[in-house]
């Protein structure tokens, strides 16, 4: 190896530290404050180990409210896209090819649009006719772009769908409706389980879209940043440390359970 | 359309295409329609609602172009999320070229996990952490200091944390598409350009650049768009000087009261991120149902 490669290469891997610690030094941080008593939430100087933070986050029951809200809009979520997501990829795979590309474009559009457009633009619709922020429309709003994700999912599945399937059930006397109940359902329910997962997470992260349509609803998202504007304590940083430590969780055993279907494929 | 009533019957294809109609109509156009209807009338209070005065005019719009606060802010924040692609562009071409043609399986795997990590957590935490880490007595601070590197802390918060923590969140959507390019590079045509003398410089901007320019193009538009329409970042890192477009769109509606004038800036938000979407992936010759993926 050359002088100058040698000298390249250890640039690069410095660089490579450099990312890595861009990448977790900040949510290192923000997890480690959690622990530190100081009352605003920092690691340098440390004061003493404490775990007072997570037993406020805990007793703070805005907190739970926000939480529960969440999870209601999320389980509203995801059974509203997921139908909507499979029809519209159904009935997109079925078009012929001009009109596919038309109908395309229109169904991806939200995914272009910024989020905060979408929550606008649904506020003032419902407004006129006479429906104000809240559950309902934080759930209509989330639900015009996550239904593109579920749409996209389930259509990557669709492509590796052998129609050939469908016909042989006909011709042995099934009808359509347990045709698709029994064999195309069972065929995509990976990409409907997957795309459900996607949608909560997605569901459950958004605050850009949520704020407009949020009405007097305070979702886990807007509780956060209310509190970083209000009152920054590190019990937001235990807050944030229990989700991250769930949803990192979550991801895994979400990773795990897709390898080992998988596997069981293979032989 | 005959291809689905074939497939599934009546029944059922006719509860498929009323659950996309709903979508579509109900969600999609209808929203956007009553949002540039909104946009193009006054702001009238409700007794001159239908009056003489409610007439359509794109006087919402040109507002925006004589009120020198928001133009100013308007022009900025199109520049500047222009420059968080940018940026965000170069720290990721370095990974995802060596993730895609250097990177054995092993480390591959390790720095996937690695990158996709931080993005399941959500953008409001990310954006805390920034927070955190910039605060003015915070752990940046404190370590530049105790380096000796700066004497007095530095007030992070303003143009400086809100391109950091941009930069942050969106690393995946430019890294991933970049990724894809770049992987179906065959290796054999790095290793011409190395033989026929090139420098590593001339191998990436004539032949590895080009061959991503889909990816990277991607990778823009996605990041634009998302810079351009956050919220977040802008809110809680931003300080007076550093306004952000969404901001002013929330202050019509939340504060000013005005929600035709705030429609009418969405639609030129909406507008403005369309426009340039489709200008990036015509240059770039790139296919809507390629981005998508």
């Amino acid at each position: 190896m050359t002088g100058a490669n040698k000298i390249f290469r250890a640039v690069f891997v410095m660089y490579l530290a450099i990312f890595t610690l861009y990448l977790f030094a900040p949510l290192i941080i923000m997890g480690a404050a959690a622990f530190n008593e100081s009352r605003f939430p920092t690691v340098i100087p440390w004061q003493r180990t404490t775990l007072q933070w997570f037993k406020a986050m805990w007793a703070d029951a805005a907190m739970w409210q926000s939480l529960w809200t969440s999870v209601l809009v999320a389980i509203c979520v995801v059974v509203v896209v997921v139908p909507i997501g499979t029809a519209a990829a159904l009935v997109l795979t079925s078009l012929h090819a001009r009109a596919r590309s038309f109908a395309y474009g229109l169904m991806v559009s939200p995914l272009l649009t910024p989020g905060v457009v979408i929550g606008i633009s649904t506020l003032i619709l419902w407004r006129q006719m006479g429906v104000g922020g809240g559950i309902f429309l934080i759930v209509l709003a989330q639900s015009t772009y996550i239904i593109c994700y579920v749409m996209l999912m389930v259509m990557a599945r669709l492509q590796r769908f052998d129609r050939t399937q469908e016909e042989a059930a006909l011709g042995l006397g099934a009808s359509r409706m347990m045709v698709f109940r029994r064999v195309l359902m069972p065929f995509l329910k990976p990409a409907l389980l997957a795309s459900g997962g996607l949608a909560i997470l997605q569901s459950v992260e958004n605050y850009n879209t949520t704020l407009f349509v949020r009405g007097f609803e305070t979702p886990l998202t807007v509780f956060i940043a209310t509190k970083v504007r209000t009152g920054l304590t590190p019990a937001v940083n235990a807050l944030a440390l229990v989700i991250i430590v769930a949803t990192v969780i979550g991801a895994i055993a979400y990773e795990v359970a897709r390898r080992r279907q998988a596997a069981r494929k293979l032989p | 359309m005959g291809d689905l009533f074939n497939r599934f019957g009546t029944g059922l294809s006719t509860v498929f295409l009323t659950l996309v109609m709903l979508w579509l109509a109900g969600m999609v156009l209808a929203p956007n329609l009553m949002m540039i209807d909104y946009a193009l009338r006054p702001n009238l209070p409700p007794a001159a609602l239908g009056g003489p005065d409610d007439t359509y005019s794109l006087a919402n719009i040109t507002y925006l172009a004589t009120e020198s606060v928001h133009r100013v802010i308007f022009f900025k924040t199109i520049w500047a999320s222009a420059l968080v692609a940018l940026v965000t562009f170069l720290v990721c071409y370095p990974i995802a070229f060596w993730m895609a043609q250097r990177a054995t399986t092993g480390q591959l795997a390790i720095a996937m996990l690695l990158i996709i990590i931080p993005f399941f957590i959500n953008e409001v935490l990310r954006t805390l952490a920034w927070f955190i880490l910039l605060a003015y007595r915070g752990p940046l601070n404190s370590v530049l200091m105790g380096m000796g590197i700066t004497d007095a802390p530095i007030r992070w918060q303003g143009d400086g944390g809100v391109l950091a923590a941009m930069v942050y969140a969106y690393i995946l959507f430019m890294l991933l598409p970049i990724f894809n390019a770049i992987e179906s590079l065959d290796r054999s045509q790095l290793e011409a350009s190395r033989d026929l003398g090139a420098s590593r410089w001339k191998t990436h901007t004539r032949v590895v650049i080009p061959h991503a320019k889909a990816g990277i193009a991607t990778g823009f538009v996605f990041t634009f768009m998302l810079a351009a329409g956050s919220y977040v970042a802008p809110s809680l890192l931003g300080s007076p000087g550093s306004r952000w477009f969404t901001e002013i769109i929330y202050n019509w509606f939340f504060e000013g009261g005005d929600w035709n004038r705030g429609a009418a800036y969405a639609l030129v938000l909406l507008v403005l991120c369309l426009a340039i979407v489709l200008v990036t992936l015509r240059i770039a010759r790139v296919n809507l149902a390629d981005v998508a993926k």
